[in-house]
């Protein structure tokens, strides 16, 4: 009896001591909030909430080291977002950030005054540009963000923000006036 | 060699595990709605039972059987099979955290498939070498791994037929099975051991 209760517990106690390193060994690095956080933010990369991107931001927010209104692609909604799953107060859009932009745009560059010098391509956090030195450069427009992080550089000032209609996957209906609804629908 | 190719056949299809022994029904029949659930739970399973299967044959020949401490196996087979899973759940995370995401709440689940159980008991009372258990483990695996993809394919297939109201679900599914299982029935006379 006593060589069994002996056995067993030596024996669970070496399998909880070679548990116990390999869950030291293989110690997944990262912090389930900070994948929570960036879920919720727009992946732009513009960098306007001055971090190098929607990952560093979401990990400078888990730490505390910024605030929640940093983020102008996502807009309002994403600041109401961000607030319900950390638990703080909503604020209004840190201007210095810049501002919401109400629908969505992208950029297009003007092909007849490009220059061919490649420094929006640097610029471009998502790689939506294609060209190289030299030759006509374009957008690629499915890939675009709307950043405008390319317009700054440009030497020529051969890039144009375009707003861009909604299209059927982003449409959403307006809601009707209360009056007009049938009464079979409510 | 012969040997192992033998065995290897044997628990694959003459002696499938599912569909023959009856061991493991409750992933077979859970986890086969979709086939990409299924196949990551194939995968996690197959590692699981070689794994368990070899360190369980280890845990009985080395440590219960100089110690007459027999009549103990099971809990220690369970002892040994939970921290096999344990383990490979840690290393998985580490190593792919995509496959780790895919498999999700099946991985700690292959504890309670009485299939990796069965084997390492199956082992003893067969009483397999270490490299037979391996291989034992592995065919049953790679059995499983086999029955439970098919399965869920056919369901797929099933869940768009016109089935009879009365046998749509969960009794189709297992009508399905009993076939399946009839079927297998087939290679019984495949090999003389």
């Amino acid at each position: 009896m006593l060589t069994v209760i002996i056995t067993l517990a030596v024996i669970a106690s070496i399998f909880g001591l070679i548990l116990a390193y390999s869950a030291v060994r293989f110690k997944v690095e990262g912090d389930p909030v900070v994948d929570k956080i960036d879920a919720l933010l727009p992946q732009t990369q513009c960098g306007q909430c001055t971090y190098p991107g929607c990952r560093p931001y979401a990990e400078a927010l888990a730490k505390g080291e910024a605030d929640i209104n940093q983020c102008p692609p996502g807009g309002e909604a994403t600041i109401i977002a961000l607030a319900d799953l950390l638990g703080v107060e909503a604020k209004p859009l840190n201007a210095e950030n810049g501002v919401a932009k109400k629908t969505r745009t992208i950029v297009r560059i003007d092909e007849q005054v490009c220059i061919g010098c490649t420094l929006c391509i640097q610029a471009c956090p998502v790689d939506a540009i294609l060209g190289t030195a030299k030759q006509m450069h374009t957008v690629i427009e499915s890939e675009c963000t709307g950043c405008d992080l390319c317009i700054p550089p440009c030497p020529v000032d051969c890039i144009h923000v375009f707003e861009v209609e909604p299209t059927v996957r982003e449409w959403v209906a307006e809601l009707p006036e209360a009056e007009h609804v049938a009464p079979h629908a409510l | 060699m012969t040997e192992f190719a033998l065995i290897l056949l044997s628990t694959i299809l003459v002696n499938n595990f599912v569909l023959v022994k009856f061991l493991g029904l409750c992933p077979f029949m859970g986890v086969s709605r979709k086939l990409e659930t299924a196949m990551g739970m194939a995968l996690a399973t197959t590692f699981v039972l070689t794994l368990s299967s070899v360190s369980s044959y280890l845990v009985n020949e080395y440590i219960l059987a100089p110690l007459n401490l027999e009549y103990m196996r099971t809990i220690m087979f369970i002892l040994v099979i939970a921290v096999v899973v344990q383990f490979t759940e840690m290393v998985v995370h580490k190593t792919s955290p995509l496959l780790y995401n895919v498999l999700g709440i099946f991985l700690p689940l292959i504890t309670t498939n009485c299939a990796v159980l069965g084997v390492a008991l199956l082992n003893v009372q067969e009483q397999h070498g270490f490299l037979q258990s391996l291989f034992y483990g592995f065919g049953a695996a790679v059995g499983f791994s086999l029955v439970l993809i098919l399965f869920s394919a056919l369901r797929e297939r099933i869940n768009v037929a016109d089935v009879p109201e009365a046998f749509q679900g969960t009794s189709i599914a297992l009508i399905t099975a009993g076939i399946m299982s009839l079927a297998f029935m087939g290679f019984a006379g495949l090999i003389k051991v």
